[in-house]
């Protein structure tokens, strides 16, 4: 089981999950939150020392008045980090979270031994707009964010409750409303980047199109990719089983080597 | 109490055929459905509008801002408001209000409404407003700081009118290392500030606060709405140790006029319900963006949802006090019955709705200006009168 519990860095307190043994493994979640631990947690979970935080404004986490952009979640996550003498990590960042791992690798890059970006956001490349994630109702949001129906089904039938749902929104519009769902000053400085990148993207995402795979696939010239047919937004949910195998098999081998 | 004529200038001519199975005609109706021959007569006929208005014994003019909609055409009311700062001699000049975060540059607001006050010799009134949320879909703004962009730019407008310059503003949205306003306003200290809102409790507060007792204008809502936001006003100020006055409290409303109330009833229908349930209607998502409203207000409307998307007949409406629409008799007297209830003393009359014909709304204007506005003008409370 997950050690469900808070954890106050610098004053302010967040929702904190850990479970497992191994490299350490950090998942930075995107616009929803982790409201519940999901499958391919666990299973990572297996294999190493998974690490699963909600950001300060998600879920059950404080909404501190200093959080006004990306750059500032991208501090506290080094705050976070020395105060739990993280310094070789595994990142898995999903959509908002990873654009929020590559501007933390870019920082302090020695502590990151590897990231794993699944339909990251972060850049914005002309050929591809983002799917307007703040213009959907929640039935077409489960709709643009899964492409099996019976995901979509289930997502529209349990939604979460109200407060939390109008909590991450709200911090979602925060850090990603404009420019929006990028850095402008981002895509310049990603070749600094010289960890191994593995990157995941499910072929039919709404949100973060498959060009986004591509364009980023050039901007870190050593990242490998990997697209799902079949899929959406979340290939950790949707194709829970292949990323699970996929991205402990990279993990892995980049902490023997 | 003081009536003003306030235009939206909606796109009349929209192919509201062609286009009704569009969610909305705002922020993505395509502008293929905009002729600009269409608009050049229509901006002059709305133009026309407005300057009869001071020989019909109007004491005012108002116009407005939105952007990227069928709903109005005046993404800039300061455009309109100089064309009749020129054709106008005695009317107010009402902004109903300028949409202070939208803007990169809120010092670009005080530069052109003090050269609109300039220009007609301290006739403006100044509107401040946040702009709709659909306008942060727009303008790519973020809303959650929308709040705080709308207060620091109003503290830049005020300072840049009132303080001698040059002086620095640091603020943390706008910075400016030399305000130094040319043109200063003509009125002084400045030019009334009017907060037009459908009503929040964070704007009343803010509006209604001793350091400023700006006028409240609650826009187009059901009369118990209205009622219900202008008591809080009043609350609000006596909660602060002051007694609101009438003059610090507006109601815009759409009004038609006709000989017979059936009339009236018969010639608004259409325009009316084309302008409520058409022009009005947009997505949830598109109106109320994360962060513009607090989440507890956005929870209360959340609640309401259903009344709030639900079309109306023009019948429903002025059962609702939504509108106000009859003989000049009816409507005199329904105006009365409001004013005595709710006490305010500046009413808005949107005398153009939806696509009202020209002719409709001249006939409209020109009744209610013989037979309804010289016994509403002389409407005044006692506590007006002993002051």
């Amino acid at each position: 089981m997950f050690e469900d519990t808070f954890l106050t860095i610098k004053g302010c307190k967040i929702r904190f999950r850990r479970h497992g043994t191994g490299p350490v493994v950090l998942y930075l979640h995107g616009a929803n939150g982790v409201p519940k631990v999901q499958p391919f947690l666990f299973e990572l979970a297996k294999s190493f020392d998974v690490i699963v935080p909600e950001h300060p404004g998600f879920g059950e986490s404080d909404e501190p008045s200093w959080l006004e952009n990306m750059q500032d979640l991208v501090y506290f996550y080094l705050d976070l980090m020395d105060q739990l003498h993280l310094e070789h990590v595994h990142v898995i960042g999903s959509s908002l979270g990873g654009w929020l791992a590559m501007e933390l690798a870019l920082r302090q890059p020695s502590r990151f031994s590897s990231l794993t970006l699944i339909g990251a956001a972060g850049i914005r490349i002309p050929e591809a707009q983002p799917g307007d994630i703040f213009l959907w109702s929640p039935e077409k949001a489960a709709q643009k964010t899964f492409k099996n129906p019976a995901l979509v089904a289930w997502a529209i039938d349990n939604p979460l409750d109200q407060d939390t749902t109008l909590k991450n929104r709200h911090t979602c519009a925060l850090l990603a409303w404009a420019p929006r769902l990028h850095n402008p000053m981002l895509a310049k400085w990603l070749h600094r980047l010289t960890m191994p990148v593995q990157l995941v993207w499910g072929e039919d995402d709404e949100i973060m199109p498959l060009p986004y795979a591509h364009a980023l696939q050039k901007l870190i010239s050593q990242s490998l990719l990997s697209v799902y047919p079949n899929c959406g937004h979340l290939p950790q949910v949707e194709k829970s089983e292949e990323f699970v195998e996929l991205v402990t098999h990279f993990i892995s081998k980049v902490a023997q080597s | 109490m003081k009536v003003m004529l306030f235009h939206l200038m909606s796109y009349a001519d929209l192919d509201f055929e062609a286009t009704k199975d569009y969610e909305t005609v705002w922020l993505n109706l395509p502008n293929r459905f905009f002729d600009p021959v269409k608009c050049n007569a229509l901006y002059n006929r709305y133009l026309d509008e407005l300057e009869s208005a001071e020989p019909l014994g109007f004491d005012g003019v108002a116009v407005n801002e939105h952007h990227q909609t069928a709903y109005g055409l005046m993404p800039s009311p300061i455009v309109m408001a100089s064309a009749l700062a020129r054709r106008t001699k005695r009317v107010k000049i009402a902004i109903l209000g300028s949409a202070l975060p939208l803007r990169e540059h809120p010092l670009t607001v005080a530069e052109e409404h003090a050269m609109i006050d300039v220009l007609s010799g301290g006739r403006l009134i100044s509107g401040f407003v946040r702009g709709i949320g659909a306008e942060y879909h727009t303008f790519g703004l973020n809303p959650t700081i929308s709040h705080d962009r709308f207060h620091e730019a109003h503290d830049l407008i005020v300072q840049a009118w009132t303080k001698p310059g040059p002086f620095a503003f640091t603020g943390h949205h706008y910075n400016h290392e030399y305000v130094n306003l040319w043109p200063r306003p003509f009125q002084q200290p400045h030019p009334p500030i009017w907060v037009p809102s459908q009503g929040s409790k964070e704007t009343i507060d803010w509006a209604a606060h001793p350091d400023r007792r700006y006028t409240y204008l609650q826009t187009f809502s059901p009369a118990k709405v209205v009622g219900k936001y202008l008591k809080s006003y009043r609350d609000t100020a006596e909660s602060f140790g002051y007694e609101a006055s009438d003059s610090q409290l507006g109601w815009a409303v759409p009004i038609y006029v006709a000989d017979t109330d059936e009339r009236a009833r018969q010639e608004a229908k259409k325009p009316f319900e084309l302008f409520r349930n058409r022009l009005l209607k947009m997505p949830f998502e598109m109106l109320l963006p994360p962060g513009y409203s607090s989440r507890a207000s956005l929870k209360g409307i959340m609640a309401a949802k259903a009344s709030l998307t639900q079309e109306l007949t023009l019948e429903t409406a002025i059962d609702m006090g939504m509108v106000i629409c009859g003989s000049p008799e009816t409507v005199k007297d329904s105006i009365t019955d409001y004013w005595n209830d709710l006490k305010f003393d500046n009413l808005l009359t949107m005398m153009h709705f939806g696509n009202l014909s020209q002719e409709l709304t001249q006939n409209s204007m020109q009744l209610f200006a013989k037979k309804v506005l010289p016994q509403i003008q002389a409407l005044q409370s006692q506590s007006m009168v002993e002051v």
